[in-house]
């Protein structure tokens, strides 16, 4: 697959405050995003994603640093015709009504009167905006802001779509549906760059990802690689036996309405804790194993400094 | 194109914004009072509605552009409406342009609404119409052109109550930067002399643009003057606007 978008030892320092001072935010950043695939790029706020994404599309000139969009340069006009942005919570021009925005943003792509009216409807019913149409943006709620940004970053077709923290601010069936745009897009052949600190989200849906820790890419790859399949530890929930017969075997954690929740470390105890509930006639409730999630890894990569 | 676009968006912005009527409203208000202030005049009467209706149209125009044209960059990177526009093929000297045009044809509507109510209140009074009224017009549109690219390049580094204050500055500078060429013919030869001269040749003269005297007083306006006093507003205009593309092309929008 060929590489869409490459970022080579990035930097960026901003001068802020009235005595200016220096505040390095980007320390060297590089990364590469494939075609067709759903990029996460994730760290906890303050860290740089927006900086990053910012000197992608031109708002904020680098240090020091190449990006090239679609093998091109990054500040060329002709690299921008093929990306859609999202920005972090976005502000729109709300004195427009959702049709009147997206035409707007269509002819700014030089897109012909019949190719707008055409796609225009499409994008409003991807986005379940239709009964929204012809609302001023004024009276949108926040979630809906998000979903007209969507389409907005959609309007030209584009080959790769950066969007900052687009699940932000969303109920939980709106982030479902914002997902779902997404793994459609790629389905699509479209790529996606996403930033999010909601790690939730990126792991249901990312195939790669960059984390990024106080202006420097820490770890980036697969997800399956960077996330061990192994597993840690056994959750049982049980009854009908005490706790201190069950810390020989593993930890008991809390105990609520005669329920126990028990973590086990050593899977060949696991058969030694089911024999024990049933010598005393107890009930196993469940029994989960838990393997590493990508919060596990950004908990571990975050925490130590 | 991308520049009639952005222009466009902009017009439909400046007229959706209460200030503008406001202004409307007051410049409307001076216009017809001058139909009373004449009544306490003794002799032309006429000439006193002209003259103050012109001079209402003047001043009520700068504010417009300045109150507004002052807000139009800054408003978009406030409210960042901004980041989803650069992120487009767009150049940033065509957002800044766009942002120009759409403002002086907010203007060019708002002098033409201003003008109707005064031609009207002058038709009302004399029964006869005049072209000269419309060419004095003309030269305070030229003058607003120019005050326009000006709030828009203080606009592109600066708040908009700071630029307004700048804005309102050159204003004023400009139509009084005229007594300094007294002030040199009076000034005895030496470095003081040669400073004078030197500012005199920086500062805008906007009187250039007032040709209200020689209409209202019907004294004559040579073809010459009128056309150095146009060129000099189109090309000062044209400087100001690539100072503020220039600044406005390094700018990081945080």
């Amino acid at each position: 697959m060929s590489t869409i978008l490459s970022i080579d030892g990035l930097r960026k320092t901003f001068s802020q405050g009235f005595i200016p001072r220096r505040k390095e935010i980007l320390k060297g950043i590089s990364f590469a995003v494939s075609e067709g695939e759903i990029f996460g790029y994730l760290g906890p706020n303050g860290s740089g994603k927006t900086t990053t994404i910012k000197c992608v599309l031109g708002l904020i000139f680098p240090d020091a640093g190449r990006i090239e969009l679609c093998g091109r340069p990054h500040l060329d006009p002709r690299s921008k015709e093929k990306v859609g942005f999202l920005p972090e919570n976005p502000y729109f021009y709300d004195y427009l009504t959702a049709r009147e925005f997206l035409d707007f943003y269509g002819q700014l792509f030089r897109l012909a009167p019949d190719v707008r009216r055409e796609r225009i409807p499409a994008l409003l019913k991807l986005v379940d905006m239709e009964r929204a149409a012809d609302l001023s943006l004024r009276k949108f709620s926040r979630g809906m802001l998000q979903r007209i940004g969507l389409a907005q970053a959609l309007i030209n077709e584009p080959s790769l779509v950066v969007l900052d923290e687009p699940l932000g601010g969303l109920d939980p069936i709106g982030r479902k549906e914002i997902r779902d745009i997404i793994l459609r897009l790629r389905s699509e052949g479209k790529t996606v760059v996403l930033s999010s600190h909601i790690l939730q989200d990126i792991e249901m849906i990312c195939d790669r990802v960059a984390i990024l820790v106080d202006g420097r890419i820490l770890s980036q790859g697969r997800l399956t690689d960077l996330v061990s399949e192994k597993i840690l530890f056994t959750e049982i929930v049980l009854s009908g036996v005490g706790d201190r017969e069950l810390a020989a075997l593993g930890e008991p954690l809390s105990a609520q309405a005669g329920r126990t929740l028990l973590k086990v470390y050593d899977e060949a105890r696991i058969q030694a804790v089911l024999d024990l509930v049933r010598d005393r006639k107890g009930n196993v409730h469940s029994l989960l194993p838990r393997t590493q999630t990508l919060e596990d890894l950004f908990v571990g990569m975050v925490r130590p400094r | 194109m991308t520049v009639k676009v952005i222009a466009v968006n902009t017009f439909k912005e400046a007229v959706r914004d209460r200030i503008l009527y406001l202004l409307l409203f007051f410049a409307a208000a001076a216009i017809l009072l001058s139909r009373v202030l004449a009544m306490f005049t003794v002799g032309d009467r006429t000439k006193i509605i002209k003259d103050v209706g012109l001079a209402s149209i003047s001043i009520f125009g700068a504010l417009m552009a300045i109150l507004i044209g002052t807000g139009l960059v800054y408003k978009e990177i406030e409210k960042r409406t901004i980041f989803t526009l650069i992120s487009k093929p767009i150049r940033r000297s065509e957002f800044l342009l766009g942002k120009y045009f759409g403002l002086v044809l907010t203007l060019a509507v708002m002098l033409a609404s201003m003008g109707l109510i005064f031609l009207a209140l002058i038709l009302i009074q004399t029964g006869a119409l005049e072209g000269r009224l419309l060419l004095a017009i003309l030269f305070i549109f030229f003058e607003l052109v120019l005050l326009t690219a000006v709030a828009i390049l203080f606009s592109c580094f600066s708040t908009p109550i700071l630029s307004s204050l700048f804005s309102l500055g050159f204003y004023v500078i400009g139509h009084f930067s005229w007594s300094l060429e007294t002030l040199v013919k009076k000034a005895r030869p030496g470095l003081g002399k040669t400073l004078l001269r030197l500012l005199t040749a920086v500062l805008p003269d906007l009187e250039n643009f007032n040709i209200r005297t020689e209409v209202v007083h019907g004294l004559p306006l040579p073809a010459s003057l009128l056309l150095y006093s146009a060129a000099y507003g189109i090309v000062y205009a044209a400087f100001v606007l690539t100072v503020a593309v220039l600044i406005f092309r390094r700018r990081d929008f945080i």
